[in-house]
């Protein structure tokens, strides 16, 4: 149960070994000792630094194996989180593949595979993850989406497009919980320096995983529904999906 | 019809939902609680703790309110039996008149007799009379299995659920021994204090001499002026003391709303300079020394209560209440707690500093003899500084300890070292409600 200001005592991080999401249980938890984070992600040697690094700031780390695409693993992973002990406070939806775009197009299993596990498996843990958080009363769900969803782009519109199928349901969501007490965050970050885009050449306005956790973490505690980042992506998406397609297909994003 | 409500405390911070069921009969109370699902049970009643005592999410919060009834009165011996949900408000409508005032009253009449025994609370005449469960001579627990118990002063049960924070089972009524009264009215001495050494000195020396004693501390002030304080005492006023002009009228009690806060309220109104404006008046007004001034019962005790939902005027960011006791002889750590609240200019009201008497015989009561003191504080940048951590770990190291009823964000590992009987409690908990049926946010928070 989270605190009048806004600390948190459990935390569920689905897609453990997303940098982003490290950065934000870190950013909220403002490294008070003593707070359970959950790692679901797959066994291996990122999941043991990630837990590993948090374990060091003074929080208890737990792993448990999850693989987005099966369901079965989904359910384990959100219950072993809920059945532990205490009320979770926060939950991330942080699992994502962002895929060859050129490949994704072309070859179907290739696309079906970011279809699988952005948006399917997304919408099958919000499902699990929401009933969890209503019969508790309180709770947050932040869910990652992109602006790449916001207007498809020839250069990544199989991703873009389970962003936006993701984002939709999330957005949904968090209508349906609104009388539960249950806050859900979506969050629509730019281009951000991660593992993911390692090797892509930076598009303008790009992010750290930080920064990325400062927006959410004053997101989160300010009650907001959505959040892009930096916040003034917000502005200049809202521009981008109102020009022209003869302009925006001319543009270098 | 869907019962789901979301709850908060009247800091109006952490709300989580819950089904909210108004209080039915005894059977039907009981068929709620042996039917209760994972989350469980709570009894709520006024709202006024200011945290997460009174919020049981995603469980059945049962809103004790209906059940408000006052059973019998015994104006011979002094002895009332009343419902769970009467709150103290209407207990001084009805009885003073008689003769009879409630034997203790905190900041606010808008508290109902469960909340009171469930947090067991305490007021302005503590060094005098303890808290008050030590004036309920015996109360109707409704109990996880369904059954009901009456229990009295002598049973274990009875002292884990006065000040057990509702975990014990559904508080139905109780008896209480009232105080005699011969006036609605008070006779109060006011001394203007202008730093910390003086009103501690004062009220070292004095307080025994009254039945009511209370000081509001400017926590604004700095340097020589810390703690500079305005420091009332006094007694229940008799017939004798009394103007002529109020003697037809000397058990009237008719307290008057002055004003209600607008739901929403600009939340800049409230900053540095307009509060230390307002202590600063507020000082300047009490006179330097008074004796004998005759004050309502309302005046005296409850003048928050003039202004309806106060809670309010603090935004939708809520505020919290830190409340502390640390024993006699801890002074220096109280002062360097007053010196921590000067320095980081909290843009917060008067703090109330009151000395306590004997402990109360609750496993989780709240009182030791000690200094207590109370003060708000609204939810914002400052405090996000760990300036509240800092102030648990003074009070700590001094052998203190923190209100549950006021608590809101209390670290779970705290506990412990605050209220030695835990693990005490816990035994007589379990042995009275084995599957955990009665549970709030705030057990679930703190792991009690």
């Amino acid at each position: 149960m989270k605190d009048a200001i806004g600390n948190v005592q459990r935390i569920l991080v689905l897609g453990g070994t997303s940098e982003i999401a490290l950065a934000t249980v870190v950013k909220l938890t403002q490294e008070r000792a003593g707070v359970q984070v959950t790692l679901a992600a797959r066994p291996g040697e990122r999941r043991i630094a990630a837990a590993a690094a948090l374990d060091a700031r003074g929080m208890q780390a737990t792993e448990v194996d999850f693989e987005a695409t099966d369901q079965a693993s989904c359910e384990r992973a959100i219950a072993s989180a809920f059945e532990a002990g205490g009320d979770v406070d926060v939950v991330m939806v942080a699992f994502g593949l962002l895929g060859d775009q050129e490949r994704a197009w072309q070859d179907v299993d290739a696309a079906l595979e970011l279809v699988q596990v952005n948006y399917a498996a997304a919408v099958g843990c919000g499902v699990l993850v929401a009933a969890r958080l209503r019969a508790q009363g309180h709770g947050a769900i932040i869910a990652m989406s992109s602006v790449a969803g916001e207007r498809p782009r020839r250069s990544n519109f199989v991703y873009g497009s389970t962003k936006a199928g993701l984002d939709a349901f999330y957005t949904g969501l968090g209508d349906a919980l609104a009388t539960d007490g249950v806050q859900v965050l979506l969050v629509r970050p730019g281009f951000v320096r991660t593992r993911m885009t390692d090797g892509l050449a930076a598009a303008p306005l790009s992010q750290t995983p930080q920064q990325v956790a400062d927006v959410i973490v004053a997101g989160l505690q300010a009650g907001r529904r959505t959040v892009w980042a930096p916040p003034a992506m917000r502005w200049v998406m809202s521009v981008l999906r109102h020009l022209p397609r003869a302009v925006f297909t001319r543009l270098p994003v | 019809m869907d019962s789901r409500r979301s709850l908060a405390g009247w800091g109006r911070t952490n709300p989580s939902v819950a089904s909210v069921r108004p209080a039915g009969d005894d059977a039907e109370l009981a068929r709620l609680v042996t039917e209760a699902g994972p989350r469980g049970v709570l009894a709520r009643g006024l709202g006024r703790s200011y945290g997460d005592a009174a919020q049981n999410g995603g469980g059945v919060v049962v809103d004790m309110t209906a059940r408000n009834g006052v059973l019998s009165v015994d104006t011979g011996t002094a002895l009332v039996e009343v419902e769970a949900g009467a709150s103290l408000d209407k207990l001084m409508r009805l009885l003073l008149p008689m003769g009879l005032f409630v034997p203790v009253s905190p900041g606010t009449r808008h508290v109902t007799v469960g909340g009171a025994i469930a947090a067991d609370i305490h007021g302005k005449n503590h060094h005098v009379d303890g808290s008050f469960g030590c004036h309920v001579l015996s109360m109707d627990l409704l109990c996880a299995d369904g059954s009901i118990r009456r229990l009295t002063p002598e049973s274990e049960l009875f002292w884990a659920t006065a000040g057990g924070m509702g975990l014990t089972g559904l508080v139905l009524r109780a008896t209480l021994r009232m105080k005699r009264v011969e006036s609605a009215y008070c006779l109060v001495d006011t001394d203007r204090c202008p730093d910390l050494d003086e009103l501690l000195s004062r009220m070292a020396e004095g307080d025994h001499r009254y039945t009511y004693s209370v000081a509001w501390i400017d926590c604004l002030a700095r340097g020589s002026s810390l703690g500079r304080s305005v420091l009332t005492r006094g007694w229940s006023a008799t017939r004798q003391q009394l103007p002529s002009r109020l003697l037809d009228h000397a058990l009237d009690f008719r307290p008057k709303q002055l004003a209600v806060v607008p739901p929403v309220f600009p939340s800049g109104l409230l900053n540095r300079a307009t509060v230390a404006a307002f202590n600063e008046a507020w000082y300047r007004k009490a006179p330097r020394e008074r004796r004998g001034e005759i004050q309502s019962i309302a005046a005296f005790f409850h003048p928050l209560d003039a202004v309806a939902a106060w809670n309010r005027i603090y935004g939708p960011k809520g505020f919290l209440q830190y409340q502390f006791v640390v024993p006699f002889g801890a002074e220096d750590a109280l002062r360097r707690c007053i010196q921590m609240l000067s320095d980081a200019g909290q843009a917060s009201f008067l703090a109330v500093l009151k000395r306590f008497g004997q402990p109360s015989p609750g496993h989780l009561s709240f009182p030791t003899p000690g200094w207590t003191l109370a003060l708000d504080v609204p939810i914002g940048a400052a405090i996000l500084g760990g300036l509240l951590d800092r102030l648990d770990e003074e009070v700590l190291a001094a052998g203190g300890r923190q209100y549950l009823a006021k608590d809101s964000r209390l670290p779970s590992t705290a506990i412990a070292r605050m209220y030695p009987r835990l693990d005490e409690w816990r035994e007589v908990r379990r042995a009275a409600d084995p599957r955990g049926v009665f549970a709030s946010d705030l057990g679930r928070r703190l792991g009690l």
